[in-house]
Order: C-alpha cells, then sequence, then structure tokens
C-alpha cells in the first residue's frame, strides 16, 4: 500500500565529487565547525613550523669550527658538527674508531639481514646475531687480545653506548623472558610462583631505582674484594628489567598458540622441552616479533637512564657536552639532535613493527 | 584389544625418574633450595660488607636528623627534621606530580585520541604529528628539554613574562595568585559537596525513574547547574570571602602568590605530553575496536550523534580502553622517579638519592623505595582486576 503518492524533488546534481576542489570541501570544510577545525589547525601549524624552520634552517649556522661562528639567530648546528665524533662514539679514542667502525657495520648489516623478509639463511643469521655477534663486537670493542690495545669501558659512550646497552639488554633477557614465561605457565605451584614474584617485582619499580640497585646495591651482594665494572652494573639491571617485559609479551605469545598444538606433540610422545622447543615457541615466536620489537623501542629509550648513574650514553654526552664552557647555551641544539637521533630509530622500529603486525595478521586470519 | 596408556600392570611401578609427579616434587625442592642458598650467600656477603664498612643495619637512621632542605615540600619541613619525613616529604611529592600528570595526560591523551579519528584530515594529521613525535623521544630527553632547553632561559624575575599582571613566569619559576580564605568561607566547600550529593541522586532517581516509566528530565544538566552554580551563588550571598595575594616584584625576586618551582612545571609538562600521546593510541585503538556496525546498528534506531557515541561506543571503548590506561597511569608514575635528574624532590631524588648518600643505609632506603612503588602497582592491579571482573562481557 502507498500512503504518501508524491514524489521527492529531483536534486542537482552533485557539483564536484572528484578532484582537489571537491576532497578539500569533504575532508577540511564539510560544516561550520570543520571549517573552524581546519583554520584553528592551520593556525597552530603555522605558528609552529614556521619559527621553526626559520630557526633550525634559514637562520642556521652551518660551517664553522668555534662558537664565533655562529650568529646567533638561528641554530647553531656547528656545535653539533664539532662534537659529533663524541656524540656517535663518547671518548673512544680517535685511532681506535675503526673498531667501533666495523662492529656498527656489523650490527646494522645483521639487523638488515634479519628484517628484509627476502634474504635467505635467517635462522643461521639469527644464531650469529645471537652468539657470534656479541662476542666478536665484544672482542673489537674492548681489546686486549689479539694485539688490539684495549679500551676501557668507561671511554664508551655516546649512540655506540645507547645501542649496546639496548642491544645486549634485549639479547641477554630473551632467554630469561623466555624460561620467566615458560614457568609461569608452568603446573609447578613454586615454580610457578617464583616466576610470577620475579615478574611482578621487576615490572613493579621504576628502572631507575634499578640502576640505583644495581649501582649501589650489586657491590654489596658481591664478596668483598670483587669489583664489577660500572657497564656491566647498569647491564646486568637493565636486563633483569627488560627479561620481565619480554616475559610477559612471551606469555602472551604463547596463550595465541591453540592447545592443540601442545596436546597433539603430547600424542606423539614429545617431551616437555620437545614440545616446546619444537612445536610451540617457534610458532610463538614468530607471533611475538610485532611485541618484542615494541619492548626493544621502550628499552632503547629507557637506556637513556644510564647518564643518571655516570655512564655517557647518547643524551648523557650530549648533557655533558651543553656544560662545555667554550659551548654554553646551545642546549636546544643539542637536544634537538639527540632527539632527532632517537626518534629516527624508534619511528623506524615502530614502522616495522606495525608493517610485521600486519603481515603476520594475514595468516591467522579466519 | 584397546589401549589406555596409563594402566600398567599390577604391581610395576615406573622408575623414580620417569614418574612426572614425582620428579615434579623433585625439581621443586632443587630450585627452592638453590634459591635459598643463593640467598644465604648473598645475605652473608652483605653482612661482610656492611660490617667492613662500619654500618649498622636496622632502620634506626629514619629517627635521625636529616640536617637538609627540600625545596618543595606539601608538609611543614625544616632541616631540623628527620630522615624518616624525608621519606613522607619524597613521597607526597611523588603522588602530586603523579596526579597531576595523570589527569593531564588523560585530558590530552583523550583530546589527541579523538582528533585523530576526526573526518577533519588536517585534524587527524596534527594529531598523528603529536603521537609519532612525542612517543618516540626518550622521556628524560623531553624532561632535559623543557627543563634546560626552555625553562632555564627564561628571563630573570625583573623581565618576567606576565599574563594579565597576576600570574608570571620567570627563570625561577611560575608565580600564581594565592587565594586567602576569610571566615566564612567553610560554607563553600560545603555546598559544593551537598551539590554533589544531590546530583548523584538526581542521577540515580532519574535512572530508575525512566526505566520504571520511560520519561526522563534532563538531569544531567540540573546537575552542573546544582555543582557549579550553588557554590557561586553562596560565594555571591556570603560576599566573596575570598581575597588573593597577587605576586609582586620586590628587589630581584617576588614575594606573595603561589610559587611553582621550574622542576615541577618541566617534570609535569614532559610526563603528561609523553603519556598522553600513548593515552591517544589507547583511546583511538579502543574506539575503532568497536565494530562500525554497533555505530550503524544505533543510527538506524535513529539514535542522534552524541547518543551514538555515549549509549553504545564509548561504553564498550571504555572496556578495551580502560587496562591498557591503568598501566600507562601506572608507568607515568613510576617515570615520575625521573625527577632526580633535575632535582624535582620526589621519593627517589630525596630518599634514595640525598637521604642514601649521607646516611649510606642503601639496602634499608632502596627497599623503602622499591617497596613504595610496589604497592602502588598492587594496588592500581588489583582494581584492574576488580575493573575487568565488572565489565566483561557476560557471554553466553
Amino acid at each position: 500500500m502507498i500512503h504518501n503518492q508524491t514524489m521527492i524533488d529531483q536534486r542537482p546534481a552533485p557539483s564536484n565529487t572528484l578532484g582537489p576542489v571537491a576532497w578539500l570541501r569533504a575532508n577540511l570544510f564539510s560544516g561550520p565547525i570543520n571549517t573552524l577545525l581546519t583554520l584553528v589547525g592551520l593556525y597552530i601549524l603555522y605558528l609552529l613550523l614556521v619559527p621553526t624552520i626559520q630557526w633550525a634552517f634559514i637562520n642556521a649556522d652551518w660551517v664553522g669550527t668555534t662558537r664565533a661562528d655562529c650568529s646567533r639567530e638561528g641554530a647553531c648546528w656547528v656545535f653539533v658538527n664539532a662534537r659529533f665524533t663524541q656524540f656517535i662514539y663518547g671518548l673512544y679514542p680517535r685511532s681506535e674508531i675503526w673498531r667501533a667502525n666495523i662492529v656498527f657495520g656489523g650490527f646494522f648489516t645483521l639487523i638488515a639481514w634479519l628484517a628484509i623478509p627476502r634474504l635467505p639463511f635467517k635462522r643461521w643469521v639469527a644464531v650469529f646475531a645471537l652468539v657470534g655477534f656479541p662476542i666478536a663486537a665484544y672482542v673489537l670493542l674492548h681489546g686486549g687480545y689479539f694485539d688490539l690495545p684495549r679500551v676501557p669501558t668507561h671511554r664508551w659512550g655516546g649512540l655506540m653506548l645507547t645501542l649496546l646497552l639496548a642491544s645486549v639488554g634485549m639479547i641477554g633477557a630473551l632467554p630469561i623472558g623466555i624460561v620467566l614465561a615458560l614457568g609461569r605457565r608452568s603446573n609447578m605451584p613454586i615454580v610457578k610462583s617464583f616466576c610470577v614474584i620475579f615478574i611482578e617485582f621487576w615490572r613493579g619499580v621504576p628502572l631507575i631505582t634499578v640502576l640505583f640497585m644495581a649501582s649501589v646495591m650489586l657491590p654489596l651482594f658481591l664478596p668483598s674484594g670483587i669489583s664489577v665494572d660500572r657497564l656491566v652494573r647498569a647491564l646486568i639491571g637493565l636486563t633483569l628489567f627488560q627479561s620481565a617485559y619480554m616475559a610477559e609479551v612471551i606469555r602472551g605469545g604463547l596463550q595465541a598458540i591453540p592447545r592443540g598444538q601442545e596436546e597433539a606433540a603430547a600424542a606423539l610422545g614429545m617431551t616437555y622441552w620437545k614440545r616446546m622447543g619444537l612445536i610451540v615457541l617457534p610458532q610463538a615466536l614468530k607471533m611475538m616479533i610485532p611485541g618484542i620489537v615494541n619492548t626493544f623501542i621502550s628499552l632503547f629509550k629507557d637506556t637513556t637512564l644510564v647518564m643518571i648513574i655516570g655512564l655517557f650514553d647518547l643524551l648523557g654526552i650530549v648533557q655533558a657536552a651543553l656544560s662545555d664552557s667554550n659551548w654554553l647555551g646551545f642546549s636546544l641544539e643539542g637536544y634537538v639532535f639527540a632527539a632527532f637521533v632517537f626518534w629516527i630509530f624508534c619511528f623506524s622500529m615502530s614502522r616495522y613493527s606495525q608493517y610485521l603486525e600486519r603481515k603476520l595478521n594475514t595468516g591467522h586470519k579466519r | 584389544m584397546s589401549v589406555r596408556p596409563n594402566t600398567r600392570p599390577a604391581g610395576h611401578k615406573p622408575l623414580f625418574w620417569r614418574d612426572r609427579a614425582k620428579r615434579a616434587i623433585v625439581f621443586q625442592l632443587l630450585l627452592t633450595a638453590a634459591v635459598a642458598v643463593f640467598l644465604f650467600y648473598i645475605i652473608g656477603n652483605v653482612q661482610d660488607n656492611l660490617s667492613a664498612r662500619g654500618i649498622t643495619t636496622g632502620f634506626g637512621f629514619l629517627n635521625n636528623t636529616a640536617g637538609f632542605g627540600i625545596v618543595q615540600s606539601l608538609i611543614d619541613y625544616s632541616s631540623q627534621d628527620t630522615y624518616g619525613r624525608t621519606f613522607l616529604v619524597g613521597l607526597l611529592n611523588t603522588l602530586l606530580v603523579g596526579g597531576l600528570g595523570v589527569i593531564a595526560a588523560t585530558l590530552i591523551g583523550f583530546i589527541v585520541g579523538i582528533a585523530r579519528l576526526s573526518p577533519n584530515w588536517l585534524l587527524a594529521r596534527l594529531a598523528t604529528a603529536y603521537i609519532e613525535t612525542f612517543r618516540n623521544i626518550p622521556l628524560l630527553l623531553q624532561i632535559f628539554f623543557w627543563y634546560f632547553a626552555v625553562l632555564r632561559t627564561l628571563p630573570s624575575a625583573r623581565d618576567s613574562l606576565a599574563f594579565g599582571e597576576v600570574i608570571f613566569l620567570n627563570v625561577r619559576g611560575l608565580y600564581l595568585p594565592e587565594p586567602l580564605f576569610e571566615s566564612g568561607f567553610g560554607l563553600i566547600p560545603a555546598t559544593f559537596i551537598v551539590a554533589i550529593i544531590a546530583s548523584i541522586a538526581l542521577l540515580l532517581w532519574n535512572k530508575r525513574r525512566q526505566e520504571a516509566t520511560g520519561k526522563r528530565i534532563p538531569a544531567v544538566w540540573i546537575s552542573l547547574v546544582l555543582i557549579f552554580g550553588l557554590p557561586l551563588l553562596i560565594t555571591v550571598a556570603t560576599g566573596v570571602p575570598i581575597t588573593w595575594d597577587i605576586p609582586e616584584l620586590r628587589g630581584f625576586n617576588f614575594r606573595g602568590g603561589f610559587t611553582v618551582i621550574p622542576e615541577f612545571l618541566a617534570l609535569w609538562m614532559a610526563l603528561s605530553i609523553y603519556t598522553a600521546a600513548f593515552i591517544a593510541e589507547i583511546v583511538r585503538s579502543g574506539i575503532q575496536a568497536i565494530s562500525h556496525g554497533q555505530t550503524e546498528a544505533a543510527q538506524a534506531l535513529s539514535l542522534p550523534r552524541n547518543l551514538v557515541l555515549r549509549l553504545v561506543v564509548i561504553p564498550q571503548a571504555l572496556r578495551v580502553i580502560i587496562p591498557p590506561l591503568t598501566s600507562q597511569y601506572l608507568n607515568l608514575i613510576k617515570n615520575s622517579s625521573l625527577a632526580t635528574a633535575i632535582g624535582y624532590p620526589d621519593l627517589v631524588s630525596v630518599f634514595a638519592g640525598t637521604t642514601l648518600n649521607q646516611t649510606g643505609q642503601a639496602i634499608e632506603v632502596i627497599a623503602m623505595t622499591m617497596a613504595v612503588y610496589l604497592t602502588i602497582s598492587l594496588l592500581v592491579s588489583m582494581f584492574m582486576n576488580w575493573f575487568n571482573a565488572r565489565v566483561a562481557l557476560v557471554e553466553r
């Protein structure tokens, strides 16, 4: 039954649905509120961008060697230029920097190899990156072997130290994290409670108290006469702290594996370690990679805290350079440079983890 | 013939190390023994080391006079007070910056998170830029930036930045007018509390009435008027019993008013801005987790847009948002310990810093400091479990 027989009036054809004008209308000026928001946004952008670009590029001074080369109208990148080697290598002796460069090169090659999906021999490269490379890097950086002069750890610093702290913390935390995660899922009550207490303890306290503990309390724990290098103390603290977070990521990955997998392996007569090592962990670790990358990003950012216990990581060395009486008053330049370096690393890692998440998701869609 | 793996011929017992239950007991006993031996070893070493350094263990030092001043304290404190009181001062300062940080981070985070989902292209891009910038720069660097590069380079007291001649910002901090309460002021907060209680009662009554009869009054508006209007009315009626102590430049510094130290400002700004970036992502993913069908179904019921959000999307999104949100709050409180890097007198800076250095009681001081953070974590995770149980989907 038709109640209303009058037709709706014909509407005029839409004036413009394609092209830049239509896009602007749909996305920026679709109503009075939207128009207002756009204008406010443009104004904020103007307020932020114009002075920043003028400071960082147009009025900036790029070349020179001393502060006299800076006009002080814009950024003085001369400061960063003059200190660049220090920011990257810390106080590592200039003549030995080639050793640090080899380690840097190997590090980035390995990362790239593991990150690019098409390259072969992933498993062997991963084993080398986790076991062989750290040993080689230690021998190269520390020296004392093969006629390489020793470089004591207090001369290590800058971006090199930041990367070193984050990677060693990560590589050390991975096995501990796996053991803790398996322990937390165990049926044995004592094992489970030890793991829960351990994980919740480290997750509940701030990293800075952990580092304080490592630098103040660790010497008390050891028999008198044994002293541990400051860098090693920081590494122990970072690793234990990180392993608790890693354990939670791994536990999440383990929970995502259907129970049937483990039951099927048990039905084939596999022992616990075979079930875990051959069936559950390989599947779970693959799914955990985005989570692991995310915890790595936060570890990478958190390594800046080691400057509080007197190590000179990238931020620490920038901060130290700022108090140089020849270069007073360039804190903005120093912080912007350090922030830029950290941002590049963290942003690319987070993009990679998002890419992995998308890639891994498709395989598990039902 | 059916094979049942668990039945064995009578009288045959499995070898001891093949019996899983017994193996588990032995393994756990060994583990416990190993942990115990490890602890004994450490405790023994600690005792040896402490006696070698002439430090007596115990919490007696908490009653000794501290002898150092603290720039900001919420309770009365002077250098004549005890180390125990420095603990309290530090704890309160931590809670102050943590609490205010949580409020600011939530506000910024929700605004940015919702802006990221805005149909306005520019607004969404600005929000994304905010998140990606602040999330990927270490917090300590941001604290240094705000403290050393912004607040420490402000003009001196004489050339302060003035906001309306009542608020002043200079290198020594932010100077705000301080309200001084005269007699009869107590009536205003009392009215405020009464108004809040009345509003809650009104909202409950309105809800019950709506469920029973389908009729409703605009209770939200009425309660807003009650909560803000009534105290205002009383204030005017009692002849405004507040005078403002406005900061004034005398000599080289400001006198009067209320001073916010730059350390607090830097820490608070950095913590809020950094955590807000994470909260914004949580809010965005929480809202996106609600399937579009929910919105469409609500629109099909011809609910207006604000009700679609308020009654359908937000209640479901909150279930997704709250657990990660609480862990961000926890992170914020733990991160407030970075205060020590710029000298804001929080728990770690005052107690695990100055007090530890003066007394040398490393074990006790670090244990107390860690205990505070552990307690906060436990309380928050207890709340989270309670909340999760409360809002969990009741499935068939």
